[in-house]
């Protein structure tokens, strides 16, 4: 690996480069799932390259390549100097950095079971037996399950004179159990939709989540959703589960803060932001007891966002967002924070893989546990909706107007939670909902969920990001606005 | 570089020697049998080399090049199967990669509704490949990204888009003889345009760079910011609306899986219990057929069986599913080349869909509507409800009131809730099918068309 990015970096630098970095990475994946009582899919994949990406003529460019031969590499890291040159056609200014000090550091990501040392048998076990007892439950028709393991060996040179090896191992696992009947089809999933629960950690994640043990609960569930009353409309009082305030965390703060976005350079494809520069330290963005931190570092959790440098070898940082309700901070880079006149890059710079660039994305993105119990805010609740995992998200594109549908809700009446609700859904504007958040569950209930494919970029590539959060209560939401009109 | 300035083409001899070609697909193949002791071996080898500028706030910000290889094994013993991949060509890397593939086989249970790999087929031809356009280098789309920047200056607006350019080549063989390979180039310009409170967009792909027309995309995406400026807030409610193509396409895209025999074999399709049946308007005609002239891709399935056209729907009945060999056999019906990469759990899909249209233009629409909306495009669309087919999203970059017949002015962007079922129920006119490209699924030949009763739920603040 070393030879071959020491190679790409000097070769680039002779070729002109003011600043280049080159980043090698070889991407490991064992993909697992059943259903209906069978493997689906038993897959196993590598992909190994080499990305350069160099300031050239003050503008932009970047090659990759997976034919890692001497001739090769050469070629690459001079074509990334031509395609620099070519941006600089259409260039108003050179591209500025943010300073930052050279670093010589290796980190590999905690991991008490190495994932791919499991028997791939024994992993067919398990998702099997899941399944067995999710298909125990009269009236479900189709049950999957999925254990996803990746192991991303990265080194990282830079014309600074970093040199960066980081290993990530991470887990994902999770259930879905589908019931058709009639005119309907009903979802129930555990721990998480998305494919499940994903964290920076080994094996001993899918211990910890028992899959097994949940599945009769989350069956029964699926199948009582089809007789189930249909979520109202209105304007009632919410409390979503933890892994619901992770996603809302994700569409309606984790976007909107990305600078690049707010500095137009996404305009094309995922959007712009409402957070414009001037709302830094002024936007009132949510309710008092709302705080928000962006934080890679692993004093955070193993969340998917952890890491010990990002991919322009800016140290993991926690970097405060929302504090008391007041919006005092975004995600950055070394051009964005260079950009804005911030003294540093807040190191969220991540790319999917060697023949991607890095973008700024959300490490993560959490929401800090507060002092209540969720019993608590079911009791003091006197007409509300509880609403658990997601089932279906929208924002627009600059993130103002919101809708997301749940797979579960229960109606709460006086303190005490009734009636289950099938096919519930929320919307409303990203300031006035977090405004009115009056209640976050505690650290008991403080979950750092992993969301395993966020799209970003031209061209496309998916990141994990991750989201601590706990129920939290929210005041006079509209309800049922899926199914009104 | 020299030689790039001087042709605005990569150098050929660089493609040549890069490029995947069918004999060098054939000997990485080979290779994999020498390795393989797997009762049948088979390999999906592709490779890609595709290059996107990038440029937002009127300048070139991103420009990125790559190239890369995939060799994907599948190995069956003893009525297992289970696939492993690689992007390393060399002797080791492939021996592991057939070794892998062949111990995650033996790993598992038995599948009794496996099937012996097929034999060699014949395909049909379809020639979608440009040398030009696999050529294309970064110099020439700086050119004419300059030119839309100067388009957009001209009007005080902001461009912000892409201009990309590639070839794949996509080649499938196993240990019974089958041999497929297809070669495409591919291109894309999209462009979008930012005024002070309004914005436009265009886009288009094609596997010839010179039918992008670059500049009259630009043109438009300006127009349309020119003529929203100042958005109006229009209340929520049910409205006609005129949909141009790609947000016809982004709408549309959300129903595909659910023609797949195993989703309505597993009831996990809305179709379950509604095949044959008369579900969406008599104007309403869809075909999958990658053998259209404005369609892509390759003419064979993930198993290597030829891409049948299969019509999906007929006079609004949905007629007709798609199935995998696989799917095919388990509940009695005839494969039609639609199968994905064994083994997988959704079964099939069409990826080619052509939808009929009519020949009002979106003008003419315009001209015959009272009082409704005009929608450049869709965004963020999520599926609410699974069986009624409820999809939520946002119009965006582009959305102007009609009344009496005219454009009037720009309305702030909505919010819908719609299921495709009713919507597909309520087209009033449909335009002349076009390839067009949205952000939210596959290339796709659809019309314009003008609907009634979209409910349109909520607004947003610009």
């Amino acid at each position: 690996m070393r030879d071959f990015a020491k190679q790409a970096l000097d070769t680039a630098v002779a070729r002109g480069a003011s600043y280049a970095d080159v980043r090698v990475m070889d991407i490991r994946q064992r993909y697992l799932s059943t259903k209906n009582g069978a493997p689906a899919q038993v897959r196993e994949s590598q992909s190994y390259g080499l990305g350069v990406r160099v300031v050239a003529d003050g503008a932009w460019g970047f090659a990759s390549t997976d034919d890692l031969s001497r001739s090769n590499v050469d070629r690459v890291a001079a074509e990334a100097v031509a395609v620099a040159r070519a941006s600089a056609l259409c260039k108003k200014e050179d591209v500025q950095l943010a300073p930052e000090e050279k670093v010589i550091d290796r980190w590999e990501s905690p991991c008490a079971i190495d994932p791919f040392t499991v028997p791939v048998a024994a992993c067919l076990d398990l998702l099997l037996k899941v399944d067995g007892e999710v298909r125990k439950v009269q009236g479900i028709t189709l049950a999957e399950a999925a254990l996803d393991f990746r192991r991303i060996d990265q080194l990282f040179l830079s014309s600074l004179g970093s040199d960066i090896h980081q290993l990530k191992t991470q887990t994902g696992a999770g259930f879905v159990a589908t019931a058709f009947a009639g005119h309907e089809i009903q979802r129930r999933s555990y721990p998480n939709s998305f494919g499940g629960q994903y964290q920076t950690r080994g094996y001993e994640l899918v211990e910890e989540i028992d899959l097994v043990g949940n599945a009769p609960r989350i069956a029964e569930e699926c199948v009582a959703l089809l007789k189930a009353e249909q979520c109202p409309s209105g304007v009632k009082d919410i409390i979503l589960g933890g892994s619901q305030v992770g996603l809302q965390i994700h569409e309606s703060i984790g976007h909107p803060i990305e600078l690049d976005r707010v500095l137009g350079t996404e305009a094309n494809f995922a959007g712009m932001s409402f957070l414009t520069l001037d709302k830094l330290n002024s936007l009132q963005y949510a309710s008092d007891i709302v705080n928000v931190v962006a934080d890679a570092t692993v004093e955070h959790g193993p969340g998917l966002g952890t890491f010990a440098y990002d991919d322009e070898g800016v140290p993991a940082q926690s970097t405060p967002i929302i504090k008391d309700g007041l919006f005092v901070g975004y995600l950055s880079s070394r051009e964005t924070a260079a950009q804005v006149k911030l003294p540093r890059s807040s190191g969220t710079m991540r790319a999917e893989g060697w023949n991607r660039i890095p973008l700024i994305r959300m490490t993560n993105v959490s929401l800090l546990p507060g002092s209540a119990k969720l019993a608590d805010l079911i009791a003091s609740t006197d007409d509300g909706i509880y609403m658990e995992t997601n089932r279906s998200w929208s924002i627009d594109d600059r993130r103002y107007n919101f809708q997301f549908g749940t797979e579960i809700g229960w109606e709460i009446k006086n303190g005490k939670k009734t009636r289950m609700l099938k096919n519930p859904s929320y919307g409303g504007i990203t300031t006035e909902f977090w405004n009115s958040c009056d209640a976050i569950c505690g650290r008991d209930e403080w979950v750092l969920w992993g969301t395993p494919n966020c799209g970003k970029g031209q061209p496309m590539q998916t990141m994990g990001t991750g989201h601590g959060a706990s129920p939290a209560r929210f005041r006079q939401v509209k309800v049922g606005v899926a199914y009104s009109g | 570089m020299e030689e790039s300035k001087a042709a605005g083409h990569r150098p050929a001899l660089q493609l040549t020697q890069s490029m995947l070609t069918r004999q060098r697909a054939d000997e990485v193949f080979k290779k994999v049998l020498k390795w393989s002791t797997a009762d049948e071996t088979e390999a999906i080898i592709t490779w890609n080399s595709y290059s996107l500028t990038r440029f937002a706030n009127n300048v070139i910000h991103q420009n990125v090049v790559e190239d890369g290889v995939q060799v994907s094994v599948r190995a069956v013993v003893d009525q297992r199967t289970a696939r492993a991949s690689t992007n390393k060509l060399d002797e080791e890397s492939i021996r592991e990669v057939a070794e892998r593939a062949l111990i995650l086989a033996r790993l598992q249970p038995p599948d009794p509704d496996l099937l012996r790999m097929p034999g060699p087929q014949t395909y049909r031809s379809v020639d979608r490949f440009d040398s030009k356009t696999a050529e294309l280098s970064p110099q020439p789309r700086a050119e004419t990204v300059r030119k839309a920047i100067g388009r957009a200056e001209k009007d005080s607006l902001t461009a912000a888009g892409v201009y990309s350019s590639g070839a794949a080549v996509y080649a499938l063989f196993n240990s019974r003889g089958l041999r497929a390979y297809h070669e495409e180039t591919v291109s894309e310009f999209s462009v979008t345009m930012l005024g002070a409170s309004s914005s436009g967009w265009a886009k288009k792909t094609a596997h010839n760079f010179e039918e992008l027309e670059p500049e009259t995309l630009a043109d438009r995406a300006a127009r349309k910011a020119l003529e929203s400026h100042d958005p109006r807030e229009i209340p929520p409610g049910k409205y006609t609306i005129i949909l141009e193509p790609a947000a016809v396409l982004d709408m549309l895209g959300f129903l595909f899986m659910d023609f797949g025999g195993l989703a309505v074999h597993e009831q996990r399709s809305c179709l379950t219990g509604r095949v044959g049946t008369k579900l969406f308007g008599e104007n309403i005609n869809i075909r999958d057929d990658v053998y259209h002239p404005a369609q892509g891709g390759p003419p064979f399935d993930w198993e290597g069986m030829p891409r049948q056209r299969v019509h999906l729907i007929e006079k609004g009945v949905a007629s007709n599913l798609v199935y995998a060999r696989q799917t095919a056999h388990k509940v009695g019906a005839t494969p039609t080349g639609h199968g994905f990469p064994l083994p997988n759990e959704f079964g099939e899909a069409p990826m080619n869909i052509v939808i009929d249209g009519g020949r009002s233009g979106v003008d003419e629409m315009v001209a015959s509507t009272e009082r409704g909306l005009l929608v450049t495009r869709l965004w963020y669309i999520r599926e609410v409800d699974p069986y009624q087919k409820i999809l939520t999203g946002m119009t965006r970059d582009g959305t102007f009131w009609i009344e009496n017949g005219k454009v009037e002015y720009g309305v702030k962007n909505f919010r819908f809730n719609q299921s495709i079922i009713e919507m597909l129920g309520q087209v009033e006119m449909l335009g002349p099918p076009e390839r067009t490209a949205g952000e939210e699924s596959f290339e796709m030949v659809v019309p314009a068309m003008k609907v009634r009763e979209f409910n349109l739920s909520s607004t947003t603040k610009f």
